[in-house]
């Protein structure tokens, strides 16, 4: 990551006159250059948050005033099971996606890093990154059909019965996850690629006078010193997978028997098909109390990457 | 770095072409299947190449088919009218990538180039917003939207991004930051205001910048679908990607039109592959850089 914190170096000090202007600096213009932004950002950004908070505390339906009823929703909530459920199908969704796309990616940057800097090879493994969820949902919702798909087609010829994807219960939620991983692993795997560019070339070359075998450099250089990557791309994969709703909308609606019901598909049904807004926005409330630690965990780890490569 | 073939080097390219095999596949099965004959798909499923190759799913997509038509090839026979999907999916897009990009360009402006007091900390509330998660401001978003009385209208699906995002002002102010301040300096002692400065030396001298961001928007803005879906659920502003949700609940379920479905598909994602195409290079670079999203 590269954010740059500092300010520009201050301009020439030279004169009390001068500074004394600066003080109060470009205020004016910046005021008339931020107004667009700063008008878009309090009304879609920070209004919306507050009110969101509000309304998580409220009875809301949308179609009379929201109506103040303290912790009942968190109430309701623990005893929701289907809020239970949503979670637990959530949190299995994110292991699923991280766990194998951060393998995946990490090898494809690898491959590509001893083998070819080719922009065509990474422009084919972007591709799928740059096509709509809901396209991609429902190709392979073609693809993994149970009579008809390739897949299944595939897997009958190889001599496996063919598998309902989307219909058995402990199949939906991998194969939600497996068709994103297709959609995003080349994209984490340029992030990573873009991280083992950074590694110093004279390491490797240390490793290598000291006949550390490729194995041994992947493990104990690569990976190490690839950290503050990882982590950022972890938490950055971690924050979007929470929030799995397009592929989920296109192909199972939460089926089969709840099965896909992650929390954000759960809090989307809550507020516009059954108007129970309040209820919705405590959930999405709690969502962002969870992705909330989460970043937290990260700034911690990141922190720790400054005693790696000193 | 060794250049031979070794044999694990060999290994390790066969892998990478089965991966990238992998990821061109389904678009690949997309075409193929847009271009066969819906009733005969079934009896030819692991067919390599189109099955009774006709343009017919493309006719009934586009709406050139008449409604015997295409329920004679298994369509649902509901009116499609992919055109005005388009118009729509062109006119969010467009106007959202060029307001959020000018607007965000203007903050980051005052973020990287001016001096004012409390400036580093404004920007690091407007980075924190990064933060907040999508679906929480989408819920109060939505009651306002509604309560202007927005609800299918563009300028609903538009307002929330048109304004400015965190990440265009962060990914902008990173690149004005660079740029050397003697010739701002030098332009101002002739005489040029701040507007000048900002159109005719920042502006063109991020061009880079400015245009791979400008593709990212669009391609994020095309294929955005929760929000339009919330908002623009009416025809005459349905985006294609909410379009392609209907037309696939619309689709018989017994034997869905998986030709069409195919075509519809493919109609939707190719401005995005050839945007992808003509823009490569650029898009790719900028994925290391970008990082955070």
């Amino acid at each position: 990551m590269t954010v740059t914190t500092s300010s520009p170096a201050s301009a020439a000090t030279s004169t009390p006159a001068r500074r004394q202007r600066q003080k109060l600096g470009d205020l004016k213009v910046a005021m008339i250059f931020l107004a667009p932004a700063t008008l878009g950002f309090v009304v879609f950004y920070i209004w919306p948050t507050l009110r969101g908070a509000y309304l998580s505390f409220t009875e809301y339906s949308l179609l009379q005033p929201p109506e103040f009823n303290g912790l009942q929703n968190y109430e309701r909530m623990v005893q929701d099971s289907f809020f239970w459920n949503a979670l637990v199908v959530t949190v299995e969704y994110v292991v699923i996606n991280i766990g194998l796309q951060t393998v995946l990616a990490v090898f494809i940057a690898m491959l590509m890093y001893r083998l070819t800097k080719s922009i065509t090879v990474r422009a084919v493994i972007l591709l799928p990154y740059l096509i709509a969820n809901v396209v991609v949902a429902l190709v392979w919702y073609w693809m993994l059909d149970f009579q008809v798909g390739i897949v299944n087609q595939a897997l009958t010829w190889v001599g496996i019965d063919p598998i309902a994807f989307f219909g058995e219960s402990h199949w939906a939620i991998p194969t939600v996850a497996g068709i994103n991983i297709w959609r995003h692993m080349g994209y984490t795997a340029l992030l990573v690629f873009a991280g083992l560019q950074m590694i110093p070339s004279y390491v490797y070359e240390a490793a290598e006078v000291d006949g550390s075998s490729e194995w041994q450099t992947f493990w104990r250089i690569t990976l190490p010193l690839l950290r503050p990557v990882l982590v950022m791309v972890l938490v950055v994969t971690m924050i979007g997978s929470f929030q799995v709703f397009d592929t989920i909308a296109v192909t199972t609606q939460g089926g089969p028997i709840n099965a896909t019901r992650v929390i954000y598909f759960y809090i989307y049904e809550r507020a516009f098909t059954r108007f129970d807004f309040g209820y919705a926005s405590a959930m999405a409330m709690v969502l962002f109390a969870i992705l909330a630690v989460v970043s937290l965990l990260q700034l911690r780890l990141l922190r720790a990457k400054e005693s790696d490569l000193a | 770095m060794r250049k031979a073939l070794t044999p694990s080097r060999a290994v390790a390219w066969a892998c990478l072409i089965v991966l990238m095999l992998l990821t061109l596949f389904p678009f690949y099965w997309m075409l193929r299947t847009a271009f066969s004959d819906n009733t005969q798909l079934a009896g030819h499923p692991s067919s390599l190449l189109p099955v009774e190759t006709t343009l017919g799913a493309f006719k009934r997509v586009l709406g050139l088919a008449t409604v015997e038509e295409a329920q004679a090839q298994g369509g649902s026979g509901a009116s499609v009218n992919f055109w005005l999907y388009l118009r729509n999916s062109l006119v969010v897009s467009t106007v959202t990538t060029v307001c959020q990009v000018f607007f965000s360009a203007m903050a980051a402006y005052a973020f990287a180039r001016l001096r004012w007091p409390g400036r580093d900390k404004v920007f690091a509330l407007f980075l924190a917003a990064l933060m907040v998660p999508p679906i929480f401001t989408t819920l109060p978003n939505f009651v306002l939207i509604k309560n202007l009385g927005l609800l299918n209208s563009f300028a609903g699906i538009i307002l929330p991004g048109a304004l400015m995002t965190p990440f265009a002002i962060f990914f902008l102010r990173q690149f004005f930051l660079g740029i050397n301040r003697e010739l701002e300096e030098a332009a101002m002692i002739d005489g040029a205001g701040h507007r000048k400065i900002f159109f005719g030396i920042i502006i063109p001298m991020s061009a880079a910048p400015i245009a791979t961001l400008a593709i990212l928007t669009y391609i994020n803005s095309w294929n955005d679908y929760f929000w339009p879906l919330l908002v623009g659920q009416q025809e005459n502003v349905r985006v294609l990607t909410v379009a392609l949700g209907v037309f696939r609940s619309q689709t018989p379920q017994g034997g869905p039109d998986w030709a069409g479905l195919m075509a519809a598909t493919l109609v939707a994602a190719l401005p995005m592959i050839i945007l992808f195409l003509a823009f490569a290079k650029r898009i790719t670079n900028s994925i290391g850089f970008s990082g955070i999203k």
